[in-house]
């Protein structure tokens, strides 16, 4: 079991002395492809740099638009689930807008809200929202009913159905959608920062790309890559400590 | 039987005393009245608070164009056929990325539940890979293959072929034993077990995954044409808002929309059709 997980990064290191290997031995351009090692040197001058600052600027970005999605989708979504006539309204304006690829309102924020902070919050909570309302509303909608009539027959009332039974039960369907929201908020402020912005990791990427610097360029991507990783794995724990009476059951 | 399917048995009994109760249960026609028509309230709310807006001068006309300057636009696009030149551009790399994607993800999902070497290889790289935001890859490729269609489409491939392979994995995975225990001892070969148990076993939640990375390789389509222009509604939509003509990008949303609703339109039907034998689409009769 041990020797199991020791040897599950082996291919990870495969790759990276595959890589060092054909840079170095010429068997591919370092215009093409940095040599491994040149892109860690880079991550270091870099780390000393600017390289946190714009990481900084990114992750209040992602933070806050997601934050504000997850606060209104899972209102909203458990909201239509419970009350019919809000649903009814409220239903078709999600139906339009959730095939949109959300990526098509870079403009738009940009337009209204320009370059800085406010438009690339309010891209990522709009394109976080949808799927966030969509799970809840799935998710508490489909609470078994048997436990909301046992709970009523022992004399809960409806807040208390509410918060008591249909909430929890609802849980692990909507945490699963805010993992799905976590991945497409990252590739909003990724792509939203690398089209049209003045800092953060995706224009950092965009910029040393379009000088030359090759392997400042990787290890930026690599940052993102590595950022993206941590906080994928961070909510999976947390999850799993918010659902943790369930596996107990 | 364990006491998790005799659970899951009761709860399909109660399920279908409740839908014979939902039918029997007389509605007011207050409420049906107000379900027919509550979505064209909200729509025309919407539609009335953009108006409102404009004709109110509250926000300048660049920042919110009024509706009619919007759908002459877009009107103006189909008939010049403009439209049509940048939708068929972008869908064109997005379902030639999508299909690579779905064509070496569900084979290398499929290596991996068969083969231990495979597994050993790719588990650490997946799992490496699936949470990245494969946007970020956009200076690398346009590195690696230039600014054209090439890069576009190994961009849409590379950003959702790891979904695939998990979904595809998973698939195999979620296959009952019993199953393959049944087609082995009446002596199946290996080869039609994997292609006739287990492979229709796995359509399900392959499809599934296929169906996440449909609309994502249109957003990554989108993204790339942003980022490197070439044609195509993304570039289309980028250019109208570099050159501050507002109308054009809201007229390019909407195209964009409506696209979008199609594809997945299409990609719903289409699961009907690839699952008519699965219980899941005999029980929505």
């Amino acid at each position: 079991m041990n020797a199991v997980a020791l040897s599950r990064p082996v291919p990870l290191l495969i790759i990276a002395a595959a890589w060092e290997a054909a840079t170095r031995g010429g068997l591919i351009s370092p215009y093409a492809l940095p040599p491994f090692s040149d892109v860690v040197a880079s991550f270091l001058t870099m780390a000393a740099d600017d390289l946190w600052f714009h990481a900084l600027r990114s992750l209040t970005r992602g933070g806050a638009g997601l934050g504000l999605a997850i606060a209104i989708g899972v209102t909203s979504g458990v909201l239509m689930a419970w009350y019919r006539p809000f649903r009814t309204l409220v239903n078709p304006i999600i139906r339009f807008f959730y095939p949109l690829p959300k990526s098509a309102l870079i403009p738009i924020t940009i337009m209204w809200l320009g370059l800085g902070d406010m438009s690339k919050i309010v891209l990522i909570f709009i394109g976080c929202m949808l799927p966030i309302v969509v799970s809840s509303y799935n998710a508490t909608r489909g609470v078994e009913e048997v436990l909301i009539w046992s709970a009523r027959g022992l004399g809960a009332n409806n807040r208390e159905v509410l918060w008591e039974v249909v909430i929890p039960a609802a849980l692990p369907e909507i945490l699963n959608g805010i993992r799905t929201s976590l991945a497409l908020a990252f590739i909003l402020l990724v792509s939203s920062e690398l089209i049209l912005s003045r800092d953060g990791l995706g224009y950092l990427i965009g910029f040393l790309g379009e000088g030359g610097d090759y392997a400042g360029m990787f290890a930026g991507v690599a940052t993102i890559a590595a950022l993206g990783f941590t906080c994928d794995r961070l909510y999976v724990a947390l999850t799993n400590r918010l659902l943790a009476w369930r596996t107990a059951a | 039987m364990s006491s998790g399917a005799i659970r899951q048995s009761g709860a399909s009994e109660a399920e279908a005393i409740l839908a014979r109760v939902r039918q029997a249960e007389p509605r007011s026609t207050a409420r049906r009245l107000f379900d027919a028509i509550g979505p064209f309230v909200a729509i025309t709310a919407v539609l009335l608070g953009w108006e409102i807006t404009v004709r109110s001068d509250a926000v300048i006309d660049f920042l919110l164009p009024s509706i009619g300057v919007v759908t002459s636009r877009i009107f103006e696009d189909v008939i010049t056929g403009r439209f049509f030149e940048n939708l068929v551009l972008t869908v064109y790399r997005a379902l030639i990325g999508f299909s690579l994607s779905a064509m070496v993800g569900i084979t290398i999902g499929i290596l991996i539940s068969q083969v231990r070497l495979v597994r050993w290889f790719f588990d650490p790289v997946v799992s490496l890979f699936l949470p990245m935001p494969k946007v970020a890859l956009i200076p690398i490729f346009i590195l690696w293959f230039d600014l054209f269609d090439v890069s576009k489409v190994m961009m849409v491939m590379v950003s959702t072929m790891f979904t695939v392979i998990i979904a595809t994995w998973s698939g195999t995975r979620s296959v009952e034993r019993e199953l393959l225990w049944s087609a082995r001892s009446l002596g199946a070969s290996e080869r039609a077990v994997l292609v006739q148990v287990i492979l229709p076993g796995a359509l399900p939640q392959i499809i599934t995954g296929l169906q996440i990375t449909l609309p994502v390789s249109m957003i990554v389509t989108l993204v790339t044409e942003m980022a490197m222009g070439g044609g195509g509604l993304g570039d289309a939509l980028l250019q109208a808002a570099r050159y501050a003509d507002s109308p054009g990008v809201f007229a390019g949303v909407l195209e964009i929309a409506a696209t979008g609703f199609c594809i997945i339109r299409v990609m719903d039907i289409s699961r009907r059709r690839l699952l008519r034998w699965h219980q899941e689409t005999q029980k929505r009769g």
